[in-house]
């Protein structure tokens, strides 16, 4: 099938292209350079505004976790039914959607790759099921290791090759994308119920390892294995006030592994993990993002998605299992946890952003302030860690706010001012022009990944194109923040391999799309070496045999796999 | 005035979606487009005239507006949802959720109703001349956001975890009540005259919780403060003497249990522990 956009001022940030008015050829699911007027089918998108489809690269949307909170809250569901409309199928909203409505969701919004953030191995199978069963995007899955006890052991020996044989191993048996850590070592003392790891030279007692070494240690390996994506982290004390130091202390963890200015550690939902103060003092608590900032400005080795918030009601889901404890102490609001053997922990608590609470304001103000006060948006990424800063319609609303003081104002004007006091937003004049957000929403993530042929509109891409009814050249982004919010939430075209998926507020086309996962090609003997220790590892502590943890490729609906050749 | 008369064509078998069913609704529309309200009976859409016959009369400019239906409704639910003003009278059985979110107005229903009455209510009057099910006042499915405001009188019993998470207003239960009357309590007053099933004001952090008749026992988390003469209930005076407790006191609550001493002799023991 053919396609021709016609006419539509584009944006393509890695292509140079910045708000021109030309055609956009599409050939069998693939941007080519020119395709046969006669048959293909023609969009008429003058004063139109052209993007690559969107990419959200932390997300939580499919999984256990996921699905546990869609029990925990009933009410999440009843207050925001979705219903059958031709192809679209029937589902339920709010803060954790069901799988149809979550891409649809995604497809209204113009976007078209998500990667799942968080997922044990031992839970993987539930994750793809899930995956398997969301449509209109791409999707791959982050499994975290940060807690593992093969990793925590082979590293405290010393034994990096061994550690990265493990995790491709791993990788390639359940069909993962990317090192994800969360919360190293903190999470496995806490499961012994010797509280949360806040010092990153303290011990994990029973490894006789510290969450520095982890996090060096999974930085050498994702190195080591090549992997697309570099080392993806949830540092530790997450949402805690002065927690700043420690993501400082993370980042600079790692600085001397940079040989080549390549990037090296990803910090996710760094808006959680930049706050001033003192530890357990709330009243002291501030914005953290002009230290973070700076230091990450100057180090071209970090980059970071925003985990911005939203004042809604929305449900907090991690695997960081002593956080979520710490949350229900402070809402007192119902919760739930999970202890994943051999890999680690997990918890759920919903949460209501409010806007006239202290803390909550303030986290409202850091996230924008990170993105606003960095240099270099190629290492930026749009998100709101969908669910946990808030649900995933509210990307747009994220945009509005980068885009226009005004509506940043509207906001800080509402916020207590001993909140307002504590951040620097009011001071920051900033506004993205449609090539920051172009950036920010597309080509940095897609390029943070290591997918080359997504977030841009060249030739051989994947024809994944939003299509927005808004006239960027006619529009002031600064005073109608509202038709931006407008045209954002609902694309006029969602273009997903070449097909319309999504026109006019309507659903046209319900298929599944590709499951991205890497495989790590390692040595025989490692391989084999890896193979015999982890039988034995499953015969003494896991629940399962290690020939039902493998998920064979066939399970996939549509896999995409990426071969990779590694150091070892 | 508007006087607005529904009765029941046939009994019917698939629950009756009844929403649309409110004065606010009523009240903008003019009989013929009352006629043609879409309602859900089981899976099928249907109009409203298709199971109600609908007259109206007394139309006069002054007033609101009075609903009466008449019939055996207790496969119906959510009538008078989110009301705010006007008069709703039943007159038979009802089914679920009575007068749920409602804001204002007065419901009242001769027969006994089901579960989920006032649910998440937050102004207003409900009668129920009969009995009523569970979760009477309380918040709906995973909310914790009960009764906030409005009154709610029983005269029949009430079942289980009536006034869940409640958090403002008054109930009245004439008869007794089933397990966990108040539990979750942020505010408001419940009023059993009956007896109670037990467990009262389980989790309660604030509010009242009054038992008049007999309780068999009183939850180990909830401690005696006093013996008290009288209780207020709104602007009613219930002579007592009544024992007072403090609790729940696992949830650091601070709410009051009244539980009448007349008709529980065996809480006695009670006594020597009052500080």
């Amino acid at each position: 099938m053919e396609l021709i956009i016609k006419n539509g001022i584009v944006y393509d940030p890695l292509n140079g292209v910045k708000g021109e008015a030309m055609d956009i050829y599409v050939k069998d699911g693939k941007i080519v350079e020119k395709a046969d007027g006669s048959k293909a089918q023609v969009i008429d998108a003058t004063n139109m505004l052209v993007l690559p489809g969107g990419v959200d690269m932390h997300t939580h949307f499919a999984g256990p976790k996921v699905n546990l909170a869609r029990m925990l809250r009933p009410e999440d569901h009843y207050k925001d039914p979705q219903r059958k409309r031709g192809v679209r199928r029937c589902g339920t909203g709010y803060s954790i959607p069901s799988v149809f409505t979550t891409g649809y969701w995604y497809a209204e919004m113009g976007f078209t790759l998500a990667f799942e953030a968080a997922n044990p191995p031992l839970k993987m199978m539930h994750v793809q099921d899930e995956l398997n069963d969301t449509p209109l995007i791409d999707k791959g899955a982050y499994p975290v290791f940060g807690n593992n006890w093969y990793v925590m052991e082979s590293l405290s020996k010393g034994k990096i090759e061994e550690c990265a044989a493990y995790i491709a191993w791993v990788l390639s048996a359940i069909k993962g994308y990317a090192i994800k850590v969360v919360d190293p070592g903190s999470v496995e003392e806490w499961k012994w119920g010797k509280g949360q790891i806040g010092d990153m030279d303290k011990q994990v007692e029973n490894f006789g390892i510290t969450p520095k070494e982890i996090v060096r240690g999974l930085a050498k390996v994702a190195k080591l294995l090549n992997l697309p994506h570099h080392l993806h982290i949830h540092t530790n004390m997450l949402g805690n006030p002065g927690n700043s130091e420690v993501t400082l202390e993370t980042m600079k963890a790692v600085k001397d592994l940079v040989t080549n200015g390549e990037l090296l550690i990803h910090m996710a939902h760094l808006q959680f993990h930049s706050y001033g103060g003192k530890e357990k003092d709330w009243n002291s608590f501030r914005s953290g993002s002009e230290e973070i900032m700076k230091y990450i400005n100057k180090n071209p080795y970090v980059s970071f998605d925003m985990g911005q918030i939203a004042f809604t009601d929305t449900t907090t889901m991690t695997a960081d299992g002593p956080f979520e404890y710490n949350l229900y102490e402070i809402t007192k609001n119902k919760w739930m946890n999970a202890d994943i053997e051999f890999e680690t922990g997990s918890g759920i608590v919903p949460i209501e952003y409010k806007r006239d609470n202290f803390v909550h304001s303030i986290m409202w103000a850091v996230g924008l302030e990170l993105a606003l006060l960095s240099k270099d948006l190629w290492r930026v990424a749009l998100s709101t860690d969908h669910p946990n800063g808030a649900p995933l319609t509210f990307y747009p609303r994220v945009i509005s706010w980068l885009m226009s003081k005004k509506a940043r104002e509207r906001v800080l004007k509402l916020i207590p001012s001993s909140a307002r006091s504590k951040t620097l937003l009011g001071s920051i004049d900033r506004e993205f022009n449609f090539e920051e957000i172009a950036i920010i929403t597309r080509a940095s993530p897609a390029k943070l990944l290591g997918l080359k042929e997504k977030g841009h509109l060249g030739i051989g891409a994947d024809a994944d194109i939003a299509i927005y009814d808004i006239n960027p050249k006619a529009l002031d982004p600064e005073r109608d923040y509202r038709k931006i919010r407008k045209a954002f939430r609902f694309a006029k075209y969602t273009i997903k391999d070449g097909k319309i998926v999504y026109k006019d507020n309507e659903i046209i086309e319900h298929f599944i799309a590709k499951t991205y996962w890497v495989n790590p090609h390692i040595r025989e003997d490692l391989y084999n070496y890896i193979n015999s220790e982890l039988e034995r590892n499953f015969d003494k502590y896991y629940t399962v045999k290690i020939s039902n943890y493998k998920i064979p490729e066939g399970y996939l609906v549509k896999s995409k796999r990426i071969d990779i050749i590694t150091k070892l | 005035m508007r006087e607005i008369k529904l009765s029941l064509k046939e009994p019917f078998i698939p629950p009756l979606d009844c929403s649309v069913i409110n004065t606010d609704n009523f009240y903008q529309n003019s009989l013929e487009e009352i006629k043609a309200l879409k309602i859900w009976r089981g899976n099928r859409e249907v109009s409203l005239e298709d199971v109600f016959s609908i007259h109206e009369e007394n139309i006069s400019e002054q007033g609101d507006i009075k609903i009466y239906i008449e019939g055996d409704l207790s496969k119906a639910r959510r009538i008078g949802q989110g009301m705010s003003f006007g008069e709703i009278i039943i007159k038979g059985n009802y089914g679920l959720y009575l007068g749920a979110h409602m804001k204002g107005g007065k419901i009242t229903v001769y027969g006994d109703c089901g579960s989920w009455v006032g649910v998440e209510m937050e102004g207003g009057f409900i009668e129920v001349k009969g009995n009523v099910g569970d979760y009477l006042a309380s918040s709906y499915r995973g909310t914790t956001k009960g009764m906030k405001g409005g009154t709610i009188l029983v005269n029949g019993n009430c079942g289980v975890e009536a006034c869940g998470w409640m958090s403002g207003g008054i109930v009245k239960v004439m008869g007794n009540s089933g397990i966990f009357p108040g539990i979750h309590m942020k505010g408001g007053i419940i009023y059993v005259k009956g007896d109670c099933a037990g467990r009262a004001g389980a989790n309660m952090i604030a509010g009242r919780v009054i038992i008049n008749g007999k309780v068999d026992d009183i939850l180990p988390s909830f401690k005696i403060e006093e013996v008290r003469g009288s209780v207020k209930v709104g602007d009613e005076k219930i002579e007592g003497p009544f024992y007072v407790f403090v609790g729940d006191l696992s949830d650091e609550g601070d709410g009051r249990l009244f539980v009448h001493v007349n008709n529980n002799p065996h809480l006695k023991k009670y006594e020597e522990y009052i500080p």
